[in-house]
């Protein structure tokens, strides 16, 4: 199942797991990206909260946890290049696994046909 | 993720356009809004590219939205207009010869600085060139500094274009060959495209290059003509501030202002002798006292260059710290952010002076960590202007 929030943030649920990333649209809007800070593995976090940081030359942004979870994996290979997320956002430049506390709460995210109409 | 990007829930219709507003749009720029104009951030390429194509070709800035400002003696003898302006500025301009240039400042009377500018002798006038944040009260203030004796006339019938890069001299040239004999903050008069401008040899980026003041009416032709040359890419803001931030260049606002003095600044290079104690005019300009007694025993605190160790950036605003854990405060990043050149982060601010020594380690807080960063001497890049 894939989801969507409003912040950009993209969610690929199977099971009680998410994997996380931002969109391409948040991707391109944000620009060559020089620097990814990740969370750590078994970190806790409500829905909203900042759970890690991508950088610009130009300025820095929060991404938000999409959902209340754990965090179980994180994607090592955007921060030692971070430019990987400009050029496949929602494929090999995913940012973390969450395991969901409440995998049910996922149904009150954006499908793909609403997010899509959110950025166009 | 938070929405940093995105200007639309600000109003911009009271935003002012320069004349290359349409020619930015055209260029498919992305639009911000800065100190009450619309104004490119980016284009296309991003602010990576536009960064390194300056640093290796040239690339072109619309700086329209700056102030440009004649002052022209009653007299009609420039030396009139010369020591007027030096009662505002502690610089030498009496000394300041016919199609030079130089950078000065003014300072308000408790020596902080109200605006850094570019002051050109043009033979039988001053040329002024100043923040765009601070060109209404900068006008007033010259006004009222030096109205009695000079004519002051804010210019709002000219563009301002800059075009910084190893390649800048070779694609001017195909417009005015002569550009070649012009040196570092030489300023000339030229026909490019039929249309007489005023250039100077100097810029913001660290880089060789020029700045061309073109009257309104021709700034997008000249400007499409130099955009025209295969070196040439246009520049946005956000590289502007990443190319002059590795040049260890001060923005008004964040690393320099009103609460800040040229000696904290690390500026004293901009006070020539003749303005020190011991000078032929020295003193005789707001602020005088606590400035030169600075020169004399040093400012508590001051303005140097911060080398983060890692690779995360270290913003304006970050606190630094002389210590791991954030007990001992002693300074604040004014700039910081990615020096695409340097390819690593980048940042400069004020610290207290027993921590200014270059290769002083120290600690900059973000996001709840203490980030290690190194005193380093300014710039970040080697300067290569054609002196």
């Amino acid at each position: 199942m894939l989801k969507f929030t409003e912040e950009h943030e993209w969610l690929k649920i199977e099971g009680d797991v998410a994997t996380v990333g931002i969109t391409e649209h948040a991707a391109g809007q944000l620009g060559d990206l020089v620097f990814v800070e990740l969370p750590e593995a078994g970190a806790s976090f409500a829905k909203g909260d900042s759970a890690a940081t991508v950088e610009s030359v130009k300025a820095a942004s929060d991404v938000y946890c999409p959902l209340d979870g754990e965090i179980i994996e994180v994607n090592q290979a955007i921060v030692d290049d971070p430019s990987l997320v400009n050029s496949d956002p929602q494929g090999a430049a995913w940012f973390f696994k969450l395991k969901l506390a409440d995998p049910s709460a996922a149904n009150a995210l954006l499908d793909e046909a609403a997010y899509k109409e959110l950025v166009a | 993720m938070r929405q940093t990007w995105r200007p639309d829930l600000e109003d911009i219709s009271h935003l002012k356009h320069t004349p290359l507003h349409a020619l930015h749009l055209s260029l498919g720029a992305r639009m911000v809004p800065f100190a009450g104009y619309d104004m490119p951030v980016q284009y296309p390429e991003g602010v990576l590219k536009e960064h390194l194509h300056t640093r290796a070709a040239a690339g072109v800035f619309d700086v329209s939205h700056m102030g440009q400002i004649i002052v022209r003696p009653k007299s009609g003898r420039i030396e009139d207009a010369a020591l007027a302006l030096e009662k505002l500025v502690p610089v030498d301009i009496l000394g300041l010869a016919e199609g030079r240039q130089r950078y000065g400042l003014f300072t308000n009377d408790e020596g902080g600085i109200l605006d850094d500018l570019m002051i050109t002798n043009r033979g039988d006038h001053l040329f002024l060139v100043v923040n765009a944040a601070c060109k209404d009260a900068d006008f007033e203030h010259l006004k009222r500094g030096l109205g009695d004796t000079c004519d002051v006339k804010m210019l709002d019938d000219r563009a301002l274009v800059a075009l910084q890069g190893p390649r800048a001299e070779a694609v001017l040239c195909e417009l005015w060959a002569d550009v070649a004999s012009m040196r570092f903050m030489d300023v000339a008069e030229a026909d490019l495209h039929d249309v007489t401008c005023i250039i100077s040899r100097s810029g913001y980026t660290g880089e060789d290059g020029f700045e061309i003041s073109i009257p309104v009416t021709s700034a997008v032709d000249v400007t499409q003509r130099l955009l025209e040359h295969p070196d040439v890419m246009p520049i946005g803001l956000g590289a502007r501030d990443s190319l002059r931030l590795e040049a260890g260049l001060c923005l008004y606002g964040n690393d320099i202002d009103a609460d800040t003095t040229p000696v904290e600044a690390a500026l004293e290079w901009a006070i020539q002798k003749s303005r020190r104690s011991g000078g032929d005019r020295a003193g005789g300009f707001p602020g005088a006292e606590r400035i030169l007694a600075e020169f004399a025993n040093g400012a508590k605190r001051r303005r140097v260059g911060l080398k983060p160790e890692g690779r995360a950036p270290v913003r304006g605003g970050a606190k630094v710290y002389a210590d791991a854990e954030g007990n001992v405060a002693v300074g604040t990043v004014t700039s910081g952010g990615f020096g695409p050149s340097v390819d690593g982060p980048v940042a400069m601010g004020y610290v207290d002076a027993a921590q200014a020594g270059n290769g002083t380690k120290l600690y900059a807080e973000v996001r709840g960590k203490y980030l290690p960063l190194t005193v380093t001497a300014l710039p970040f890049v080697k300067q290569t202007y054609k002196r």
